[in-house]
């Protein structure tokens, strides 16, 4: 495969603070691309310098294959959707979108008839003249997405565009701007804090933690194995258990929670007996009331809420007096209706559905 | 509601607009008709005041006032224009390039100059230019000039006197139409391919029409009515339109034609102003807020 967007060993230093600290990837033609991290992460930062308004202190950026070091904003072949869309107030969405092809001296003609084809691919056939505050969110959403494809970008940067739209309308702007993206082709780097923007939409997923990224992966991957704790955490909903190791020999690792709960865990390497490790286990992973499901860590646990949410209903548990109370995925098929805050049950999970890390 | 509780809510309205209702009524709209009724007001030869258009028609017979008149609106129109040149750049340095600490205090420096009065600024400005003056003195030290030479008392310092006079009321207006002016708009423009003057052109002069129109409106109306500066720095042959009404109503005590003349001053600015709203295409509601 084709690499569009090549980041090699980037940096940028502000007075004391780095903001972004040595980041390399690479994105290949047509995949979608996010950035995943939360605010103050050093996201947008990196995103402004592939697009050109910061200067890296080091490293490089490159688009197939061109060095971006020297080149302006508008000679890159790069364009940017901001966080607040920027639609020109003054301009009619006609002279919006039709605004980088005047640019680029296109005639009149060609413009008119670009403008019309991307306002049908992008479901706003007959807009041409309305103006900007005649538009809906999502609207203008679509305008701003329209206005930079036309100028058909090797790569397209969007910075949290989704973020100021009410939760109904981004989640179909998400699945709308997917299958967009599927349809034009257009490498999308996209900038998010929303966790599940990220895993929705992208091939790839780059977390990002106080300027380093801490994991590159598919979304599928980074759930299921995150590489490090901040990754467990940040990606979706999990419990961490704390707990000091006892042994560890072929791939199957014991803790011993402070509470007296003996766990296993599968780990890829052996740990030193006597280390503190922490487990992550996701709500969906604990089954309740195992029976008689052989390898599970089984814990008994004291019902502390019952939070219903339809399909996303979940239990607050906890075991002994720990400190954290863990969250429990709650089946909506009936099973379970009888269990109310206060209930004594049993939890278990697989012992290689956790993913436990060594603390420093 | 109840009509005493009507009545109490209507009160404070009352209250507090009948100061500018007076206000308006006894200072602007009254002297206003009573100027009006005046200058359609002749003497006739047995010494009586008749009803009459002379006054108006006096004004097109004599060459010197309609030229001293289209004199003063063009020049005002070269001061607005000039005003607007200097203070856009300076404008847009404050809001959007300057580091952010130094936008109150750079905000500060063009207030001082108008914590004295015209008057004194004014004469700042007569005490460099004049031929025994600072910038003479220089001149001559350094052996530029071998004779110091006047430079007060030409059109060019009566400009630069008006320009000076006006920066601020152009300013002010900039300063807060571009504060508004979202700077990823500018940089969106810029990402898609604009280079700087059609940034200019496309972005930001259109953002602040409605600050450069009342810039401008309050700068005309300021220059074609100025006294002081075309009088101080212009000297004797300023040929001002307001020295002519001047003279008319002190030296000449002739009210009537002093009337007629100022009732054609205030039907130049109108015009002007309307021109130039049609011209940029805007609406006085939205640049008068």
């Amino acid at each position: 495969m084709d690499v569009d967007l090549s980041v090699e060993k980037l940096s940028k230093h502000f007075k004391e603070f780095t903001a972004v600290d040595n980041v390399s990837f690479d994105v290949e033609r047509g995949n979608f691309f996010s950035i995943l991290g939360p605010s103050g992460c050093g996201k947008t930062t990196l995103l402004r310098m592939i697009a050109g308004f910061e200067e890296p202190s080091e490293g490089t950026i490159r688009i197939r294959g061109r060095d971006m070091a020297s080149v302006a904003p508008n000679r890159r072949p790069v364009n940017l959707i901001f966080q607040h869309l920027a639609l020109f107030p003054m301009m009619n969405v006609a002279e919006n979108i039709g605004f980088g092809l005047a640019r680029r001296n296109e005639s009149k003609a060609e413009i008119n008839k670009k403008v019309g084809d991307i306002l049908e691919r992008v479901n706003l056939p007959g807009f041409e003249s309305k103006k900007i505050h005649q538009l809906s969110g999502g609207q203008m959403q679509r305008v701003a997405i329209a206005r930079s494809l036309v100028l058909d970008p090797t790569v397209l940067l969007l910075d949290e565009p989704l973020g100021a739209l009410d939760l109904k309308l981004r989640e179909q702007m998400k699945i709308e701007l997917k299958r967009l993206q599927e349809q034009v082709g257009t490498t999308f780097v996209y900038i998010t804090h929303d966790q599940s923007e990220a895993l929705v939409m992208s091939d790839y997923v780059a977390v990002m933690n106080e300027g380093k990224f801490e994991q590159i992966d598919t979304p599928q991957k980074l759930y299921a194995r995150p590489t490090s704790p901040f990754v467990a955490r940040f990606v979706g909903n999990n419990n961490r258990l704390l707990g000091k190791v006892m042994k560890s020999s072929g791939g199957l690792t014991e803790l011993a929670t402070p509470n007296g709960d003996k766990i296993r865990a599968a780990t890829q390497l052996n740990v030193t007996p006597g280390s503190r490790a922490e487990l992550f286990i996701r709500p969906e992973s604990i089954i309740i009331e195992p029976g008689e499901l052989p390898d599970l860590n089984r814990l008994q646990v004291v019902v502390g809420s019952v939070l219903f949410d339809g399909a996303n209903s979940q239990l607050l548990a906890r075991s002994g007096d720990a400190d954290e109370e863990l969250l429990i995925s709650l089946p909506q098929n009936r099973q379970f209706d009888h269990i109310r805050a206060g209930d004594h049950i049993e939890i278990g999970w697989d012992v290689s559905a956790g993913n436990c890390f060594v603390m420093s | 509601m109840t009509p005493l509780s009507r009545a109490r809510s209507r009160l404070p309205l009352l209250i507090f607009l009948t100061p500018i209702l007076l206000w308006l009524l006894l200072l602007i709209v009254l002297p206003h008709f009573d100027l009006l009724r005046m200058s359609f007001r002749v003497e006739n030869n047995s010494g009586d005041m008749v009803w009459s258009a002379n006054n108006y028609l006096e004004f097109f017979r004599e060459p010197i006032y309609w030229l001293t008149f289209t004199r003063t609106a063009v020049y005002a129109v070269i001061v607005t224009v000039l005003t607007l040149c200097i203070a856009f750049p300076v404008a847009f340095y404050i809001t959007k390039v300057a580091p952010p600490r130094f936008k109150g205090f750079f905000s500060l420096l063009l207030l001082m100059p108008f914590w004295v009065s015209e008057l004194v600024r004014i004469y700042g400005w007569m005490i460099l230019l004049r031929e025994s003056g600072v910038i003479n003195h220089f001149l001559v030290a350094w052996g530029i000039l071998q004779q110091p030479v006047e430079l007060l008392y030409n059109d060019i310092a009566m400009i630069m006197g008006l320009v000076y006079t006006s920066m601020l009321f152009m300013v002010v207006p900039l300063l807060s139409v571009l504060d508004s002016l979202d700077d990823s708009l500018i940089e969106a423009a810029y990402d898609l391919g604009s280079n700087s003057a059609t940034i200019v052109r496309s972005i930001i002069i259109p953002h602040a029409m409605p600050g450069i129109a009342s810039g401008s409106i309050v700068v005309f109306m300021l220059s074609l009515g100025n006294y002081l500066t075309p009088n101080l720095m212009g000297g004797k042959n300023s040929l001002w339109f307001t020295e002519q009404i001047y003279n008319q109503f002190i030296a000449s005590f002739n009210w009537n034609q002093g009337s007629a003349f100022g009732f054609l001053l205030l039907v130049i600015s109108s015009l002007i102003i309307f021109i130039g709203l049609k011209l940029t295409n805007q609406q006085l509601s939205r640049v008068i807020r």
